[in-house]
């Protein structure tokens, strides 16, 4: 029986596990937190068709508790080296483990707003951002404003360290477009009489159902989409914002006065797999995210022979391709595993 | 008539060539100089100012009083070849009337006059003074023998890199290597011939004479010698020689006040030539941390003064000011370039039509006014310090920028749009002239250098927000709370170099935390890397001139890295090695620690997101 090792137990690190175990090898997940579900648990309802993220969470408990892996929780990798063609591993709990193979399933972490100071994320009361925004879209979610009333404007800011030379990331997040559109929609069925405009460079709806998602937004929930970004916000004496931005269809500065301001924050490489991919030597792209050795046949693969990359730990990602990824890094594995024999 | 020997020509044509190029180009350049700088020159020539001047001219284009002081090996080499030329000829005239016994002796009598008096001088005063001169031109060639070494090894002199060269500058250079060794020999020759040598030419000349005809070489070496001397004043005009004649004229000018003008006049041309293109200015200039190493101020200047500029080099500076802290020949490298930037950028003047066409806004009656900057709006943290301190002291004021306010001005003069930043000052200035304030205070450096130089606000105190806190903190409208926060202060350009406030933010930030002291600070600051005023440089070239400063103040292990700029601020924070915060936040930090813990806790809660 071949022994793998999974880091990461997000999304994809259960998905690989899950169909690693299926293959009949024998699976371990090491993860950083003492829950699994990683980045899942931010979110509280899916794109594009608002499917409670309690559902996923617990189709993914379940598929734990039913198959026979293990999952070291609050553990990280120190070290690995190779040792006859096997892994080995020092956990930082001092455990060794011996692998086959290694999965890194590591994922992202959310970009930090506070980094965009402009935007007063931290400093100003009513500036908030999508993951904060997701848990007060739970039924229980307080959304009323520091005066007790609920916002009558609210504005979003898309593209929040992404796409943004000024904080080092040029490339685009992928989820936040629709994210915001999905968001913006929950507002409006909450609070029917808000008004809400969504400041965009380009609103990239790639995947299905999106472009759908976006239509709606429009014609039946009244969200307004403005072309420009924000320059700058500054809070008003009654904790209002006011927002400076262009529209840059009608080519004309304007100002804003927004009780509420949700900033669409972008995916980032993380600490965690930077950590991992030093550990296990792995090479990273300008971006932070790991390389793979293409874009097409071998999205899977790293640099390091035996070492398979699942997941947003690559680039950023939506859930429904997190999981795809990771089933395809599952098939690689094992067809790998069968080429050693 | 005895005809003198024709070897003297090359020597007497090149210095009549040269003395009547100087006189005329001199002349065009002073007769450019604007009526009032014409009229200083007039009412300060027979003043002490003239004496400053030559003691100037003596400590600086002789001695090199200020490369000594950067480089001991360096300033000797400037020193031996200028101070030690300077005297041969100074002596060499003693000498000359000393043995001819008259005052009126053709000057390539002085020169030359190992090869013309071929007898050694028997009186004690006439012996001291050949062996003056002979230790004298030991004293310059030990300088030439270190710009031989310097020319293959910069490093050896402290110095990382050393300017390219171009034609008219070696010819020069050639020039300058063989005129005292070609005269060494010279005179050790004539003195193994005539015996008229002192205590190093004439052992010398005796030992050459001892194994050569050093007759066949008396000739073609004091031929040698005078036409190395006539080739490097004909190649001085072309070369960057023409810093040591130019430089003494701009010496006494800066003496009696005049300063680089908004436009390309006399001085300007004067100031360029003053460049000895040393190379000191290649060494601070932080555009090299980013592998930028052709728009320095030496090459400016070389540009400038061939015509040759181009945008890309012009604007291709920070203008943050290390190279003119640096500058052995105090040149005005700041303003130099944006003078030629007002000229380059003549043809896109913007019009701002619409300030003057709309209505100007009501001021209120206010005794202090706050400007807090364009870039401060970008960093809200200090803006919401800034309106909590104000808070604590009780200080009535009017935001003036809080919504809506034309800028500063400052940005469009760093790239040379004086005529558009004057429309936006004309505006600002009316409005903060009608609200009867007494006092301006300033969040950004950027701002406050142009208010305080630019704007014609009579009776109105300019402040940058460091020094106005100070004032509050030493009348006692602010608590004091010393936390043990270790600090490192990062002067900002504009405020430092710029305006020469150093001491106000130390002394404020010591009240409130501890301020680590460092190497590169006050005048020796870094750049942050983020200055508006280059316009052609690279996020990811800022990057790396912003990695390499943060890299040495990391090296101190401070808590919090603290500037007074939020350009500085927004540019540091970007390299999350270090929290970064302004003066006013750690202050405003400071004096909410001191709340009782009751109110503190309101004070979060009311901050933490309800929503």
């Amino acid at each position: 029986m071949k022994h793998i090792v999974v880091i990461g137990g997000g999304i994809a690190g259960i998905e690989v596990a899950c169909e690693l175990t299926d293959a009949g090898h024998w699976v371990t997940i090491i993860e950083k937190e003492s829950n699994i579900g990683g980045k899942l648990n931010n979110w509280s309802y899916l794109f594009p068709d608002f499917t409670p993220a309690e559902k996923i969470r617990e189709s993914l408990q379940e598929k734990c508790e039913q198959k026979d892996f293990s999952i070291l929780r609050e553990t990280k990798i120190q070290s690995l080296e190779r040792k006859n063609g096997k892994f080995e591993i020092q956990t930082s709990v001092n455990q060794q483990l011996n692998a086959d193979a290694i999965v890194l399933a590591t994922g992202y972490e959310l970009f930090d707003a506070q980094r965009k100071e402009e935007y007063g994320y931290k400093i100003y009361d009513h500036v908030i951002t999508s993951a904060d925004l997701e848990k007060l879209l739970l039924p229980d979610g307080n959304l009323t404003t520091v005066t007790g009333e609920h916002p009558k404007r609210i504005a979003f800011v898309h593209c929040v360290g992404s796409r943004d030379e000024k904080s080092g990331n040029h490339y685009c997040s992928k989820v936040c477009c629709v994210t915001g559109v999905k968001q913006a929609i929950e507002l409006k069925k909450r609070l029917p009489d808000v008004e809400i405009f969504c400041f965009y460079m380009d609103l990239r709806m790639y995947g299905k159902h999106f472009e759908e998602l976006y239509r709606d937004a429009q014609e039946k929930y009244d969200i307004q989409f403005i072309r420009g970004r924000l320059s700058e916000a500054s809070e008003k004496i009654d904790k209002s914002l006011l927002i400076k931005a262009e529209d840059t269809l009608s080519g004309r500065p304007l100002k804003m006065n927004v009780d509420l301001l949700v900033l669409l924050i972008g995916m980032e490489v993380g600490k965690g797999t930077a950590e991992a991919a030093s550990a296990c030597l792995l090479q990273c792209e300008d971006s932070g995210f790991l390389k793979t050795v293409d874009s097409f046949l071998k999205s899977n693969q790293s640099n390091s022979d035996g070492i398979f990359l699942a997941g947003s730990c690559t680039a950023p990602m939506s859930i429904n391709d997190t999981i795809l990824h990771a089933r395809s890094a599952a098939s690689e594995v094992n067809k790998w595993l069968k080429l050693m024999n | 008539m005895k005809f003198p020997p024709s070897f003297i020509l090359p020597f007497t044509i090149g210095l009549l060539f040269i003395v009547s190029f100087l006189i005329v180009i001199v002349g065009v350049w002073i007769s450019q100089l604007s009526k009032i700088d014409k009229s200083r020159i007039i009412h300060n020539i027979f003043t002490r100012k003239t004496l400053l001047a030559v003691h100037e001219t003596f400590m600086e284009s002789l001695l090199h009083r200020k490369i000594f002081k950067k480089n001991p090996v360096l300033g000797y080499m400037h020193m031996s070849l200028a101070f030690g030329w300077f005297l041969l000829i100074v002596v060499g005239h003693i000498e000359a009337y000393q043995h001819y016994q008259t005052l009126s002796i053709p000057i390539y009598k002085t020169i030359f006059m190992r090869y013309f008096a071929t007898h050694q001088s028997i009186t004690l005063g006439g012996k001291m003074l050949a062996a003056s001169m002979d230790l004298l031109l030991l004293f310059v060639l030990s300088g030439v023998l270190l710009a031989y070494y310097k020319r293959f090894n910069s490093r050896a002199f402290g110095m990382k890199k050393t300017t390219q060269l171009k034609t008219g500058d070696r010819i020069a250079l050639a020039a300058l290597w063989f005129i005292f060794p070609l005269r060494f020999l010279a005179e050790s020759v004539s003195a193994g011939i005539h015996h008229n040598g002192s205590i190093i030419s004439q052992p010398t000349g005796n030992f050459l004479a001892s194994f050569l005809p050093v007759q066949i070489f008396e000739m073609p070496l004091w031929w040698g010698y005078s036409c190395a001397l006539g080739l490097f004043f004909f190649a001085l005009p072309v070369s960057r020689y023409m810093h040591i004649p130019v430089e003494v004229v701009m010496i006494f000018l800066r003496n009696y006040g005049i300063k680089v003008q908004k436009r390309i006049d006399g001085f300007s041309r004067i100031q360029i030539y003053s460049c000895s293109r040393c190379g000191i200015c290649l060494d601070s200039c932080q555009m090299t941390h980013a592998a930028i190493k052709d728009t320095q101020s030496v090459y400016m200047l070389k540009h400038l003064r061939n015509r040759k500029i181009t945008d890309e080099k012009l604007f291709n500076c920070l203008l943050c000011g290390r190279c003119q802290t640096d500058c052995p020949v105090g040149l005005e490298l700041n303003s130099l370039r944006i003078t030629q930037r007002i000229e380059s950028t003549r043809d896109y003047n913007s019009s701002y039509e619409y300030l003057r066409n709309g209505k100007i806004a009501i001021s209120p009656q206010t005794q202090v006014i706050y400007f807090a900057g364009c870039m401060t709006h970008l960093t809200p943290a200090i803006i919401k310090s800034m309106k909590g301190l104000f808070e604590e002291a009780k200080v009535q004021y009017w935001f003036m920028d809080e919504e809506k306010t034309a800028c500063c001005g400052r940005p469009l003069m760093q790239i040379g749009q004086y005529e558009a930043a004057q429309k936006l000052i004309d505006n600002n200035r009316e409005r903060i002239l009608a609200s009867g304030a007494k006092k301006l205070v300033v969040s950004c450096p950027i701002c406050y250098k142009v208010f305080k130089e630019d704007y014609a606000i009579p009776g109105i105190v300019v402040q940058h927000h460091s020094e106005y806190l100070l004032e509050l903190m030493a009348n006692g409208r602010l608590p004091v709370n010393k936390m043990n926060t270790r600090v490192v202060y990062h002067d900002p350009c504009e405020l430092g170099r710029g305006s020469g406030i150093y001491h106000q933010p130390r002394l404020l930030l010591d009240e409130y935390a501890e301020v680590i002291s460092i190497k590169n600070e006050k005048e020796e600051a870094f750049c942050c890397g983020g200055s508006l005023a280059n316009t052609k440089i690279q996020m990811a070239e800022r990057n790396q001139i912003r990695e390499k400063a943060m890299d040495e103040y990391v090296r101190y292990k401070p808590d919090v890295l603290a500037t007074a700029c939020p350009l500085c601020k927004k540019t540091f924070a970007k390299s999350r090695q270090l929290p970064v915060h302004d003066i006013s936040e750690i202050i405003y930090m400071a004096i909410q620690e001191t709340k009782p813990s009751k109110l503190r806790e309101e004070q979060q809660l009311k901050n933490t997101v309800k929503i």
